[in-house]
């Protein structure tokens, strides 16, 4: 049986129509019905997943990035068995190198060569990479967080709270469009611009440039399932209403919402990186993150192009691995939607 | 040169007879060929200029333009320290250094064709003593009298820094001769009136022109026609147009220059806000020269041919201790044991351009009062280390707080975020625990700082003109919340000096000064930084100035 | 109709006055004014008393804020501490070097997007198919200003191709009439600085361009497949139509519709773009000067950009939306 299109009680503006609507087709997939989805989804998913190049890419490129950012801070430096010409990331081993218009590039002792502190590239490249993954998840975390709040409260507040609830749903709603209207960046922008400079800053306010997107995703996800019969059955039944949503529609979310992280995650990234360069990240930048190397090596362009190149690749590839995994998963769960 | 011989002979006659027909100071001298006496030189400057009346502003670019058409008292010697003749042929004090006698130039008339004379030095003088309460007394507005004066005839009320003034009176005791009286000696006379915002203007023009009606606020000024458009004064330039939309300002020769006249034709003051962009510019050949350019493109830029001149040390990067703020750094120990933790020749070596010196008291080499032989605190980790035990400090126990700016480039700072990180290490290689507070430069940072908020933090200082006392007495003549220390002895001392007439005899008293400030150890000096100009490669015959108000009346462009 | 534009302002009011106070509230936090900024380190203690003074920052809150509100309304956003010149004729001296960059950038990525994805559409599965897909996907991932740094590294100074800083070399003296550097060269004739301006925006357009035309090349590539497989089409083939006639009259058209949607979505990526893009090439745009605004703190010029972005996507959101229910009565009955 096929589910009925979510109920947008207030049409998306035009800008975020686009966005809007793609979240919609994605909150949808929580609405398949079990019969429908085969033995179970995710056995289904996870066969489709697994004959797709692209989330064989994706999450090898994932899988890498997650071990280096684990083991990074291990081998930086190394312990003494390991003969890695590794360094700790804040100790400026080749200061001695260094002068204006002068900086290193690889050598034996330092594969990637030096930053303009006579730090050693390689090492903050490995380092950084848990920082930049740290970046990335709590913005995550965040825009999930806020908006699942204020998602679940919309779409439970339609399903539930009648007149009133529609209502509240409508405000909430007219509120999110509104902030998915803007650019991200600059929502982002704004919001950091007033937090003052920190890392911290930074995350929060691409975590609330991501929340639109996880509001309009819970909310159109739970009232895509309002309506679905095992939901009106159980009414029926006499089960309570908030029981029915904790114990099925939320879990029944899970999907789409994963699918939307792992997108989000990329775009965090690079998100973080751009605030950076604008002068908005952490002024103390001992401690490497790849959007932070990045925006600084704007610095010694002239004199040391490759230190942007290296974080930019793997930011770039990082990112590229998330969006490759996240929409290979988005098209896993729905055959419809095959490109 | 790849002239055959006779030409060379021709052109050498006629270079020698253009020296001799009177380039009276110029730097480079003699040899003119190919030079084009009418050649036009554009200079990029960093900033929009904002007004053509250097009285009322502090920055370097209007007192860059303002060099060139106007003109002070006393000079500074082209590409040097000392002090030189410049409308005043000589000068001198008397006994008890209140009562100083200049001898001006015959000769000079203004751009508009008023006398120079000891009336129009005296009405300066007076003009600048009587700015009206206000705008015009504002801190941001005439901040250079203020230095020098203290005061006004009439001080604004409510305002605590202005006191009872410097200057008491200037009398024009004949045609020539303009006698200034002050209510006290002090080491600023005469060497101040070096500035740009003491040269003297045509009084005709300031009268006609409404030179002091100056509007608005001190953020937004509106400005009187005199500063927009009629800069009279008596330099070898003349002020010709101000091109706002282009943002180039226009001066052309003045052929009734007293001295000898100026060797190009025209001199434009083009604004090129981005670094980059300015290089670019004089690379490729829109530009004649710039100010300042990066030390990381020293190289490149000599390499490409062009010619970088470095001028001598005339600027300081210290680390001030707020001495009241944390009680570690009441003892002389934690003083010292941090001014050895720091690797201040490592950092120069991998930050500062190159010539650039490890500082060893809180004033530049090239000054008189600069003693060779103050306290040295060598680079030694182990003796800071055992410093702080000494002090009852072991490793982990001391934690201070370590301000530092963002968002800005100084002459003496080319990247705090370099020198701040570089510093931090080497803090916590003997055991400090650095706390870091970044804040941009202005206002946070500047206010902070300032007000004694930091344990420790940057700060710098370019010279106003040359006096070891611009540096020392700037910081240490009184009790100041930035320093937050009571020192009796040095405050007297610093005192002592400022009132001493006789020049040698101060710079004698500088240097006792200086051992005693090493001794004290208030802060640590860190470094003197050379600061460079450059010109395109035909450009010759500006000499550098450590001051950076180079003169291009003796420019020649050849080819 | 009326009612149904009004019902949406009222909507959109609120949104705007919480965000003012919003600002107001963190305008105050931090010290007000520039402080001696021009004096630097030469401000003494008793100079900058004297100067904080001046600025007035003693009246009550409610006082400040109703001088605040008062200003916004007359759109003055005060002075900028930079330059010292009011922040609303900052922005519009700027406006118009950052709307011809966007414009050119949306031109590039229109004029050549729609092209490649109507053709890898077409082709689907082929080389250029496989290389829109997965490029496009790159394109998305790659930070705007690292490709800008990429672009004036590879064009600008090695190969010196193209002009890499501002907006118009400095040799050359053009008059300016609406700002707009080349519509002014094209306007007062004088051609090579029309060229030497339009050469300068190439660069940065490319960059800024980037983002939208992976956007506008995966839609119509998307749209044109869809298209492609309706039973128009096929019916249309069976008639026996021309390929050409088939893809006029209806792939495009309805492939573009998508498209059209799609512009408010672009026109933020655009500005984005360009605030990341202006910095790099020292192009004299908006973005620029709030790059330059946040290295400065200058906080009357950031608080002023913030009210913008949040004015202008309020507003092209309300006149779309209003256009739309013209369009789809559907829409208008909510």
């Amino acid at each position: 049986m096929a589910t009925e299109p979510a109920q947008r009680t207030s049409p998306p503006g035009p800008i975020g129509r686009r966005r809007a609507e793609r979240l919609d087709r994605l909150a949808e997939l929580a609405a398949t019905p079990p019969d429908e989805r085969g033995e179970s989804l995710t056995r289904e998913t996870l066969r489709r997943l697994r004959r797709s190049p692209m989330a064989m890419v994706g999450a090898s490129i994932v899988l890498i990035f997650v071990v280096i950012a684990l083991i990074g801070p291990l081998l930086t430096p190394p312990p003494s068995w390991l003969p890695l010409p590794l360094y700790s990331p804040i100790e400026n081993v080749g200061l001695e190198q260094i002068r204006p218009g002068q900086i290193p590039g690889p050598s034996g002792d330092h594969w990637l060569g030096l930053d303009h502190l006579g730090r050693d590239e390689l090492s903050r490249m490995l380092y950084g990479a848990r920082q930049t993954l740290l970046v990335g998840v709590v913005a995550t975390l965040i825009g999930f967080t806020a908006g699942a709040v204020i998602g679940g409260v919309a779409g439970a507040a339609y399903g539930l709270g009648g007149r009133i609830g529609r209502w509240i749903d409508s405000i909430l709603m007219r509120f999110i469009d509104l902030l998915l209207a803007m650019p991200p960046l600059l929502l982002a922008f704004s919001v950091a611009a007033v937090l003052g400079r920190s890392l911290t800053a930074v995350m929060i306010a691409v975590g609330v440039a991501a929340t639109p997107i996880f509001a309009r995703l819970l909310r159109g996800s739970m009232i895509a399932q309002a309506n679905r019969d095992y939901v009106l059955a159980a009414t029926s039944l006499g089960v309570r209403r908030p029981r029915i949503v904790l114990s099925h529609v939320f879990p029944n979310s899970l999907a789409p919402v994963i699918v939307q992280a792992t997108l989000t995650l990329a775009t965090a990234i690079i998100e973080a990186a751009g605030l950076s360069f604008l002068g908005l990240g952490n002024p103390d930048s001992r401690w490497p993150e790849w959007g932070t190397m990045l925006a600084q090596a704007q610095a010694q362009l002239a004199v040391q192009p490759m230190l942007a190149v290296y974080p930019a690749i793997a930011i770039i590839i990082t990112a590229l691995g998330f969006t490759l995994l996240g929409e290979a998963m988005r098209e896993a769960l729905d055959p419809k939607l095959r490109r | 040169m790849r002239r055959p011989r006779w030409k060379a002979g021709i052109a050498a006659a006629a270079a020698a007879a253009l020296a001799l027909s009177g380039c009276a100071e110029s730097g480079r001298g003699g040899d003119n060929d190919g030079a084009d006496n009418d050649a036009t030189l554009i200079f990029g400057t960093e900033g929009e200029i904002k007004t053509l009346d250097p009285t009322f502003s502090s920055d370097s670019i209007t007192s860059r333009v303002a060099n060139q058409i106007f003109e002070t008292l006393v000079r500074l010697k082209p590409g040097g320290v000392e002090i030189v003749s410049g409308l005043a042929e000589s000068w001198e004090p008397d006994e008890s250094g209140t009562v100083w006698t200049f001898h001006l130039r015959d000769n000079v008339t203004f751009h508009d064709g008023t006398e120079f004379n000891a009336e129009a030095v005296c009405f300066n003088f007076d003009r600048w003593h009587n700015l009206p309460p206000g705008l015009a007394q504002d801190p941001d507005m005439s901040y250079y009298w203020q230095a020098l004066s203290g005061g006004f005839a009439e001080n604004t009320p409510d305002r605590d820094d202005l006191g009872d003034p410097l200057y008491v009176g200037c009398e024009a005791t004949d045609e020539l001769t303009a006698v200034i009286t002050l209510s006290r000696p002090s080491s600023k006379f005469p060497g101040l009136l070096v500035r740009q915002q003491f040269a003297i203007h045509s009084p005709t023009a300031l009268e006609k022109y409404d030179a002091d009606n100056v509007g608005g606020t001190a953020d937004a000024p509106q400005w009187p026609p005199y500063s927009l458009e009629h800069p009279t004064g008596t330099g070898p330039f003349k002020f010709e147009s101000w091109d706002r939309a282009n943002q180039e300002v226009t001066l052309v020769r003045n052929d009734d220059y007293w001295g000898g006249k100026a060797t190009i034709g025209r001199l434009i003051f083009r604004a090129i806000p981005d670094e980059g962009a300015r290089r670019q510019a004089l690379l490729a050949g829109d530009i004649h020269g710039y100010d300042q350019p990066s030390p990381s493109d020293w190289a490149a830029l000599q390499d490409a041919g062009m010619r970088l001149e470095i001028r001598d040390p005339m600027n300081l990067l210290y680390i001030a201790f707020t001495i009241d703020s944390h009680p570690a750094l009441e003892k002389l120990e934690v003083r010292q044991a941090i001014a050895h933790a720091l690797n201040r020749q490592a950092m120069v070596d991998a930050v500062m351009a190159e010539g650039a010196e490890v500082a060893s008291q809180f004033g530049p080499p090239i000054l008189p009062g600069w003693n060779a032989d103050v306290p040295q605190y060598e680079y030694d980790p182990d003796k800071a280390r055992d410093l702080l035990a000494q002090a009852g400090y072991d490793e982990g126990e001391l934690e201070l707080d370590f301000y530092w700016p963002t968002n800005v480039t100084r002459p003496y700072m080319p990247d705090p975020q370099s020198i701040f990180e570089l510093f931090q290490r080497d803090l916590e290689e003997v055991g400090i625990v650095v706390n870091p507070v970044a804040e941009p430069w202005s206002p946070e940072y500047l206010a902070d700082v300032q007000s004694g908020k930091a344990d420790l933090h940057f700060l710098g200082w370019t010279a106003d003109y040359p006096d070891m006392y611009n540096f020392i007495g700037t910081w240490f003549a009184r009790p100041l919340p930035q320093w937050g220390f009571n020192n009796q002895a040095i405050f007297d001392a610093l005192a002592e000096a400022d009132a001493e007439p006789d020049a040698d005899t101060r710079y004698a008293m500088y240097e006792q000064i200086n051992a005693q400030i090493m001794e004290f150890l208030p802060g640590v000096p860190i470094s003197h930084t050379p600061v460079a100009i450059v010109f395109a490669p035909n450009v010759t015959g500006v000499p550098p100035s450590p001051l950076l108000d180079e003169r291009f009346e003796t420019a020649q462009i050849t080819g | 109709m009326t009612r149904f534009i009004i019902r949406r302002l009222l909507q959109v009011i609120p949104t705007l006055a919480a965000l003012s106070v919003l600002l107001f509230i963190w305008l105050r936090r931090l010290p007000g004014g520039p402080d001696a900024a021009l004096l630097g380190e030469r401000a003494t203690p008793e100079a900058r008393a004297a100067i904080r003074e001046r600025l007035g920052l003693d009246e009550p809150i409610l006082v400040q804020y109703g001088r605040y509100m008062k200003d916004l309304l007359r759109l003055d956003f005060g002075v900028s501490t930079q330059t010292q010149q009011p922040v609303i004729d900052e922005f519009l001296i700027r406006f118009p070097g950052t709307v011809e960059l966007a414009f050119t950038a949306l031109a590039i990525a229109v004029g050549v997007g729609i092209p490649v994805g109507y053709l890898a559409a077409r082709r689907r599965g082929g080389w250029l198919d496989n290389l829109v897909v997965s490029g496009s996907m790159v394109g998305i991932c790659t930070p705007v200003f690292f490709l800008a740094f990429v672009l004036k590294w590879v064009f600008g100074e090695q190969l010196g191709w193209l002009p890499t800083f501002g907006r118009q070399s400095p040799g050359i003296n053009a008059t300016h009439v609406t700002n707009f550097f080349v519509l002014d060269g094209l306007l007062t004739r004088e051609w090579d600085a029309a060229w030497d301006a339009f050469l300068h925006l190439l660069l940065p357009a490319i960059a800024v361009a980037s983002i939208p035309f992976a956007v506008i090349v995966r839609m119509t590539r998307a749209s044109v497949l869809e298209v492609l497989n309706e039973d128009y089409v096929r019916t249309a083939e069976a008639k026996g139509l021309t390929d050409r006639t088939i893809r006029g009259r209806h792939v495009l058209r309805n492939a573009l519709l998508p498209v059209v949607t799609a512009i408010g979505v672009l026109a933020g990526a655009l500005l984005s773009g360009a605030v990341l893009t202006e910095t790099v090439f020292a192009f004299n745009g908006i973005g620029r000067f709030v790059y330059l605004a946040i290295q400065n703190a200058d906080y009357p010029v950031l608080m002023a950009f913030i009210m913008f972005i949040a004015l202008t996507f309020v507003t092209i959101n309300l006149l779309v939306d209003i256009s739309y229910s013209i369009i789809d009565p559907r829409v208008r009955v909510h």
